[in-house]
This record gives C-alpha cells, sequence and structure tokens, in this order.
C-alpha cells in the first residue's frame, strides 16, 4: 500500500489499491487497522452525508438504498441496529465468507450505523457456523456493545420482520405488522436491519469517503458487491467461489473466472440465487452486473449469487428441484404460500419431466399467479420470479418437454428431432 | 380515493366471507382464500368502502384491514 504525503492524520489511511472488502490478509484486529487505519471522528450527519454521495444500495438483495434507510430510521429514534448475516439462501456464502475474511470491517459498519442513527444497542444475527468467528473479533475490540445471536437455518429467517420476531425472542418468522420496522421493531423501537456487506462498505465510506466510493462501479450501481459464483455441472451443495467484483463488470468476465468451462460452452445463468432471474446465454454474455446492465433482462444482482447452467443440462429440471426446495422452504403460515408453493413446484416437475403435454404449461402458469403478492414475506413472489425467467429463458425447451422430449438429451437415441 | 384492503395471510383462515361481502373485488381460490379479481394489490373504491369496512369487522380471523393509503417502498 502507498502512504503519500496527503496522509492527514495519526492513524488515518489511503484507501486499498485493487481489493476493498478483502483487502486485508488475515482477519485480526491488528491487521485490520493497518490495512484501513480508523474512521476519522466526524459528524453524525457529516457521515450521513457522504453515504447519501456514495450511492450505496443494501446488499441482502432488496436493493434499497442505504441512506434513505438510515434517514427513515433516524427520524424514528430512538434506534436500534441489527447486522443480518442470516444468509438463509443456501447458494449463498458470501456474508459467511465476508466475516471469515473481514470481521471487523462489518462490526466497524455496525458502529458507524449506530453512530449515524444515534442507536445505544446492536445485535448481530448470524449464520450459526460464523458465530464464533464473531465472538473472536469482538473479543480484540471494545466499544460499542453487540449481541451476537445465531439465526436458524432456514431459507426466510433472514426477512425483515423474521429478524425482528428471532430478537424478541420469538420465532424466526416472517410476520405480519401495522406498522413498518423502521418505525416499531426490536423492543418497539426503529430497528435498522443491514445486510453484512452493506456495514461493511458502510465502513469503507466512513473512512475514505462516498466520492472514493463511487469511484468505481456504473453511476446507478457505485462500488464493488461480493458475488456467489458456482462451479458448472456440480452439485448446488458443491463449495462455490466468491469474488469481490466491481459493478458494471460483464457477466462473462466474472463466468470465465470461476465457472470452470468457457462461458460460450453455457446455456443460462441463474442470477440472484434461488429467488432470482435466468439469463439467457450466451445472449447475455457481456451484459454489464449492474442495475442498468441487468434490466434489460428483467434482472437484478439480487445477493450476487450465480448458478451457471451448462449447454448439457436441463434448466427445466434444476429450475424444478429449486422450486421444490422452495416450496418446501415455506414457513406454512400464509395458506396461499402453503398450499400455493407444493402445488407450483409440482406442476413444474411434471412440466420438467415432460409428462403433461399443453396443459401442462397452463397449470404452472396459473399456480404462479395464485402465490404471487399472496404472502406477508416476499417468499412467494421470489419464487414466482424464478419460475416465469425459467418459462422465459427455456422456452424452446418448454415446447420440446410438452412433446416428451428435452433440449439437452436431444442427442441421445430416444430424443432427436421433433 | 381508493385504499388498499390488505390481508393478513397468517391470520386468514379461508373461509371466504369476505369474497361474499365484497363479490365485485374478491373471489375465493380454490383453498378458499380471498383472491383478487384483478391484479395487484386490492384497490377499494369509494363506492365500495362501506362493505370493505363490514368485511373488515366481520372478518372472524381479524385478517382484514382497510388501509389508507398505498404501501410505501419497502
Ligand atoms: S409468505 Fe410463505 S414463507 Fe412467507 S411467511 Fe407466509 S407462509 Fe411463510
Ligand atoms: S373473511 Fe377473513 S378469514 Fe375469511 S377468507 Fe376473508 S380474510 Fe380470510
Amino acid at each position: 500500500m502507498t502512504t503519500t504525503a496527503m496522509t492527514p492524520a495519526q492513524g488515518l489511511r489511503m484507501p486499498p489499491q485493487g481489493p476493498r472488502l478483502f483487502a486485508a490478509r488475515d482477519p485480526f484486529l491488528a491487521t485490520h487497522l493497518d490495512t484501513y487505519g480508523t474512521i476519522p471522528d466526524v459528524t453524525p450527519a457529516q457521515l450521513l452525508e457522504q453515504v447519501r454521495i456514495s450511492g450505496l444500495t443494501g446488499r441482502g438483495g432488496a436493493g434499497f438504498p442505504t441512506a434513505a434507510k438510515l434517514e427513515t430510521v433516524t427520524a424514528n429514534a430512538p434506534a436500534v441496529v441489527v447486522a443480518n448475516g442470516a444468509e438463509g439462501e443456501p447458494a449463498s456464502r458470501k456474508d459467511a465468507e465476508l466475516l471469515r475474511r473481514a470481521p471487523h470491517l462489518v462490526l466497524d459498519g455496525i458502529e458507524v450505523a449506530a453512530r449515524i442513527t444515534g442507536a445505544g444497542e446492536a445485535f448481530a444475527y448470524l449464520r450459526p457456523e460464523v458465530v464464533p468467528l464473531v465472538r473472536q473479533a469482538l473479543a480484540e475490540r471494545s466499544g460499542l456493545r453487540i449481541t451476537v445471536v445465531a439465526a436458524p437455518d432456514t431459507f426466510v429467517s433472514g426477512q425483515e420482520t423474521a429478524v425482528v420476531s428471532a430478537l424478541a425472542g420469538g420465532p424466526a418468522l416472517p410476520r405480519f405488522s401495522r406498522h413498518r420496522i423502521f418505525q416499531r421493531g426490536v423492543g418497539g423501537r426503529a430497528t435498522l436491519v443491514q445486510n453484512v456487506e452493506t456495514l461493511a462498505q458502510l465502513a469503507l465510506i466512513a473512512r475514505y469517503g462516498g466520492v472514493w466510493f463511487a469511484s468505481a462501479g456504473t453511476p446507478d450501481s457505485t462500488g464493488t458487491f461480493l458475488a456467489t459464483v458456482h462451479p458448472v455441472g456440480q452439485a448446488l451443495t458443491t463449495a462455490p467461489a466468491v469474488w469481490e467484483v466491481t459493478h458494471g463488470l460483464p457477466l462473462r468476465q466474472v463466468l470465465a473466472g470461476t465457472a470452470g468451462r468457457p462461458p460460450e460452452e453455457l446455456q443460462a445463468v441463474l442470477v440472484g440465487g434461488y429467488h432470482g432471474t435466468w439469463l439467457p446465454l450466451p445472449a447475455a454474455l457481456d451484459a454489464p452486473l449492474s442495475r442498468a446492465g441487468l434490466e434489460p433482462y428483467g434482472a437484478g444482482l439480487g445477493a450476487g449469487v450465480m448458478i451457471p447452467l451448462a449447454k448439457s443440462a436441463c434448466g427445466l429440471e434444476l429450475t424444478a428441484s429449486i422450486a421444490g426446495y422452495l416450496a418446501r422452504e415455506s414457513a406454512k403460515q400464509c395458506g396461499p404460500c402453503q398450499f400455493g408453493l407444493p402445488e407450483l413446484a409440482q406442476n413444474f416437475a411434471a412440466l420438467a419431466a415432460g409428462q403433461v403435454g399443453r396443459s401442462g404449461l397452463d397449470a404452472v402458469r396459473r399456480s404462479t399467479g395464485l402465490v404471487e403478492g399472496r404472502g406477508v414475506c416476499r417468499h412467494p413472489d421470489g419464487t414466482a420470479r424464478l419460475i416465469r425467467s425459467a418459462l422465459r429463458v427455456f422456452g424452446d425447451d418448454v415446447l420440446l418437454h410438452q412433446h416428451g422430449r428435452c433440449l439437452a438429451r436431444i442427442g441421445e437415441p430416444y430424443g432427436g428431432v421433433l | 380515493m381508493t385504499r388498499p384492503l390488505v390481508v393478513d395471510w397468517t391470520a386468514c383462515r379461508g373461509r371466504g366471507l369476505c369474497a361474499d361481502l365484497l363479490p365485485e373485488l374478491l373471489t375465493q381460490d380454490h383453498w378458499g382464500f380471498p383472491e383478487n379479481r384483478s391484479r395487484g394489490p386490492i384497490l377499494v373504491p369509494d363506492e365500495l368502502e362501506g362493505p370493505a369496512r363490514r368485511a373488515v369487522r366481520m372478518c372472524p380471523a381479524l385478517a382484514l384491514r382497510l388501509d389508507a393509503e398505498l404501501p410505501g417502498p419497502r
């Protein structure tokens, strides 16, 4: 790292070159401070202004502007800050990886968020396996008291209302409430639930400012983000790679590095995780990984998960197995989700198995419409998004399956031409 | 003015009383849960406010709520 004559004062550092979140070579406090320096002593209003300039958006999936969220919570003070590292999405590994490699950035981010919102209390709500790592990091520092809570290993445990319920000692299930949690959440207080990566980015903005943050990325998607990229043709449980990626990088480059196969041999990629959107390949290979870049495909980065699909695999089959998983992960509180997701998954599985002819597609469409917007959390809507994108991107394959054939196995003896 | 009719899906037991009281807006899906006749949120126009309030009062599960305005961003 280069320090120049511009280094202003004791403990302050110039920003790292190259990776931002993954710049430190080990997770310990001494290395953290050596890499990033201390946070300058500025007012909450100045910090908030820098967040506004940075254009930072939430990295948990919804992509909501962080400054706006901070402002609303601050307006409803006294507040509580919650770092959300539940990472209930099983295809995502980036939050766990961040906490393993840079726990102090996340803890700094919690302190910055608490400073901005005037919160006197904070929680870290985390995947069980990273809890000891974070406790270890906490033992190295003093300052704000942060209570570490293990999140149950379910898909919906990280939904904001589920987080609030869990921290109040209730079940980690989404809740219906008259109030938004940023008005009334944990203990009836305004609650900021922020993904751990968002907080780590906040820790960098507090040090180097909003202009520096936005110097990487695109105008509408500033800075870097963490991507979880899965290897091609292996079980979804195979350890994926986690990369820090600059917004705007073409999809091709992320896939070339990790998919383990030339991007030209891929058929599609699921972007955003199990609640995400299929993108057709090679058509979308040069799409920039940013809000504007993915919009034409009806997609967003979500929490940065990418699952590439080889030409030799069946996208409908994979989607069916994900839909089955999502149906089992319904928290079974809301009727249309409890009954609708299994029905949808079943209809989709029948379509993917090539068993149902033409009526199969109508059945899938109908059951998709029956779950959308009809639950207290986003689980049904996210599932519907996945299904609709599969029908769109694998449209030709849907047609083949209606005739008992499959694009992936078209060369096999029983396949052949239509 | 139109007001959104919000269903607490964790409470609704799907017996369809609301669909009987508000047939202009609601039908029942095949499980019995209220289903909007059009896409998106259930929007109650002024002239149906009376029946909508009645549905809110009579829902046995206290699962309905008539809001003043459209929900903001999440
Ligand atoms: S919508 Fe589904 S997952 Fe969400 S709370 Fe209701 S039943 Fe649970
Ligand atoms: S009256 Fe209430 S419980 Fe019955 S279907 Fe309507 S919302 Fe559900």
